[in-house]
């Protein structure tokens, strides 16, 4: 029997769409069965354009900079688009893939992408905000999945 | 080494490459033989595991300065 991942996307940022992308596509090649149930700002994920995900340097001091670069100065308006930028820049010249060939990925090897129906309430969403071929659900339905997964990720 | 596909998966990073053999693996015979070139260093590992894994079998793996080229011999069923 197939082994089976479940992930739990929350973050809806251009750095945090990766991971659960890189590891649901990996998985579904390593002949995984996956599920990724997505809540909260994770919704953003799932939206048609995901060409406007952005990456912001402000609090996050983990972030490798050019030059070191204080808060105050992060929150000079463009300073997100520009660090979203070169974000994209580097992906692009390092060869990484961009979001929408990881989700087309995913969906291609037949991973399950789960949007939580509350959240999707919540922001006032509409069903056709999003990509085709998602399903909508909550807590339990995760659960149903996630129970009898080998391996359950929050990200 | 003899090879019935090639896969020129070269400048591609992590899990490009990985997801491209796939799709490879995916488009010949059970038994046949694909080749994989590549670039991104962590492949080395990144294909030995998913052959462990999906129980392809690494005919073998030649590294270069800079690359790295896989012979994957697709599972029986």
């Amino acid at each position: 029997m197939a082994k089976k991942l479940a992930l739990i996307a929350s973050k809806g940022t251009l750095d945090w769409a990766y991971p659960p992308f890189i590891l649901a596509s990996t998985a579904a090649a390593l002949d995984y069965e996956v599920q990724i149930f997505f809540t909260f700002y994770g919704l953003t994920l799932l939206k048609k354009d995901v060409s406007d995900l952005k990456v912001s340097p402000l609090g996050n001091p983990g972030m490798p900079m050019p030059v070191p670069m204080p808060n105050l100065v992060q929150m000079i308006p463009g300073m997100e688009s520009m660090a979203t930028m070169m974000m994209k820049q580097k992906i692009a010249d390092k060869g990484v893939a961009s979001i929408e060939d990881l989700r087309a990925a995913c969906l291609e090897s037949g991973v399950k992408l789960i949007a939580c129906q509350m959240t999707v309430d919540l922001f006032d969403f509409k069903p056709e905000d999003f990509i085709e071929g998602i399903e909508f659900g909550g807590a339990a339905t995760f659960f149903e999945f996630a129970g009898e997964s080998d391996v359950n990720l929050f990200i | 080494m003899e090879f019935d596909k090639e896969l020129d998966a070269r400048g591609l990073n992590c899990p490009l490459p990985i997801l491209r053999c796939k799709k490879g693996l995916a488009e010949i015979e059970n038994g046949q033989v694909l080749k994989v070139m590549t670039t991104d260093p962590g492949a080395i590992k990144d294909f030995q595991a998913f052959c462990k894994q999906t129980g392809h079998e690494l005919l073998s793996m030649e590294q270069s300065e800079s690359e790295t080229v896989f012979h994957i011999r697709k599972r029986a069923a």
